[in-house]
């Protein structure tokens, strides 16, 4: 920690001595920039399906429905049973029937508001609750074969799993980004860094001619770009966050789309991203300044 | 000090030097003198470890050169001052930063020595420039801050490579006595100069040996030098 805290106060003397250069410190500060913002939004998209995988897998995992299909006359009887088999059924801490009103509402999106459900033969619905521990769905659906022939348990597995494990594969994306982002920025540290030292050949013949060790030497380049880096990365963190801000707030009915933001403490996780940017940077200048050192004679 | 014993070097193939053998002992007075191009700027460059001979021992500060790394090369140079012809500075940083830049690299409190340094830019006639940035000095201007920077540790080895090239005769007189003077001083010191005048008028003040590069090889100057 002193080390890191020695390194950020820098070397007065080594400072000094490599040339300020314009244009690689403008290109390095813009491109740490952009690179801290793109990891900003990468980072929200990572958290935010994460999220959404976590209450998809959460949620649909706690809940399941019994769907009867019965000629008229027996609708509510099969109903009636089905409801008694549920209230006597492990794992299960709520089971009703929904409503004529309540199935309408499902409908209306695709029907209309003004759908006359009591005139269709639809279905009725009945909504299970688990419990912790949860239910026995093989259990369960031998025991409405055998006294509710009408009734279909659907427990969500079929088509929650391609879900979460979408959800599951946009956050690995997110992740994936993030270290691209990481790699590219090395990239570029290192060019810029190698240009840098190209550039400040005979500074270096200068150094090394009055007794410079090349710790010193690389010192003096190393330290400038993690400065740069860390600078440019805060900048583009601090843009980054600014934008996702303004993002529509997480709302029920925007779905994924709204719920694209940091909530809670995971808007800290951005104050990661600038140390990050950092260090890549210092490893990265400090391999350049070593290989650059070692071939120069 | 430096010691070369049948010390050759080559570039790309060719042989620059061959059985090269020089002893620069505490105190002592050489110069080395040879046509351009004979090998008196390679032969300054080993004795400061910038280049490893192809064949033969090299001994600086009693270590092998081969032996050396990088690091050690640096502490070396640290007690050796060296004056090239071209007399490279920092542009960016002004006269007496330059002539402080051996105390910079190897961590020396400059506030410590800043009244060594006064006294050093005094001593080459730099007072009033000090604040100068390099391009604005004169050849002579240069010479003498490149001078001061090799003093400024106070190395116990200095070597020149025609410290005189790009001056007049008045200056490089000046300079010679800033040399003398050092040598009497305790150091060991090795000009290399094709100035043959120079060194005739050194040697009225100095007690020096002349060695001339010849055919690739290095010996005794003759009589007339």
């Amino acid at each position: 920690m002193s080390q890191a805290g020695a390194f950020l106060l820098g070397d007065a003397q080594a400072d000094r001595v490599v040339p300020p250069t314009g244009m690689t410190a403008r290109l390095t500060l813009f491109s740490a920039a952009v690179m801290g913002f793109v990891a900003v939004c990468a980072l929200a998209l990572a958290l935010a399906t994460g999220r959404l995988a976590d209450r998809w897998d959460d949620e649909m995992a706690r809940t399941a429905t019994v769907r009867i299909s019965a000629p008229e006359a027996q609708m509510a009887a099969q109903t009636a049973a089905a409801l008694r088999v549920l209230e006597t059924t492990a794992g299960v801490a709520q089971a009703r029937a929904l409503s004529d009103a309540e199935q309408a509402a499902l409908l209306a999106p695709w029907f209309g508001p003004d759908l006359p459900v009591e005139q269709l033969p639809i279905p009725r619905l009945i909504e299970i609750v688990e419990t912790g521990e949860g239910m026995d769905p093989e259990g369960l659906r031998l025991r409405l074969a055998a006294e509710v022939p009408g009734a279909v348990l659907d427990d969500h597995s079929r088509w929650r799993a391609p879900l979460v494990r979408a959800a599951e594969r946009l956050r690995l994306l997110g992740w994936v980004v993030l270290l691209l982002i990481g790699t590219a920025m090395g990239a570029m540290i290192t060019l810029a860094a190698n240009a840098s030292l190209a550039a400040n050949a005979q500074v270096i013949s200068v150094l090394r001619l009055v007794g410079a060790q090349d710790s010193f030497i690389a010192g003096a380049f190393v330290r400038r770009f993690t400065l740069r880096a860390l600078a440019g990365a805060a900048t583009g963190v601090a843009l980054g966050c600014a934008a996702i801000l303004f993002l529509p707030r997480a709302q029920a009915e925007g779905g994924f789309l709204t719920g694209l933001g940091f909530q809670g403490w995971h808007w800290l996780w951005p104050l990661v991203i600038p140390p990050l940017a950092a260090g890549v940077a210092y490893a990265a200048t400090r391999a350049a300044a070593q290989r650059t050192l070692k071939d120069m004679t | 000090m430096i010691e070369l014993e049948n010390v050759a070097y080559g570039y790309d193939g060719g042989e620059l030097l061959t059985d090269v053998s020089l002893s620069l002992s505490a105190g002592s007075f050489h110069f080395l003198t040879g046509p351009s191009g004979s090998g008196k700027t390679t032969l300054l460059k080993l004795c400061y470890g910038a280049l490893v001979p192809t064949a033969g021992q090299l001994r600086i500060f009693g270590k092998d050169r081969q032996d050396m790394g990088r690091d050690d090369i640096a502490m070396a140079r640290r007690r050796i001052g060296v004056v090239h012809q071209d007399c490279q500075f920092l542009d960016h940083l002004d006269v007496s930063d330059n002539i402080a830049l051996p105390l910079m690299v190897s961590g020396r409190d400059l506030l410590a020595e800043d009244a060594n340094l006064r006294e050093l830019i005094g001593w080459v006639g730099l007072r009033e420039r000090a604040r100068a940035l390099p391009p604005e000095l004169s050849g002579g201007e240069r010479q003498r801050a490149a001078l001061a920077r090799a003093l400024i540790m106070s190395p116990e080895v200095v070597l020149a490579d025609e410290p005189t090239g790009n001056v007049d005769w008045e200056m490089s007189q000046r300079l010679m006595r800033l040399l003398i003077e050092l040598n009497r001083m305790g150091k060991t010191i090795l000009i290399a100069t094709h100035d043959l005048a120079l060194i005739r008028a050194a040697k009225t003040h100095v007690q020096a040996r002349v060695l001339r590069i010849a055919a690739r090889r290095l010996q005794l100057a003759g009589a007339d030098l």
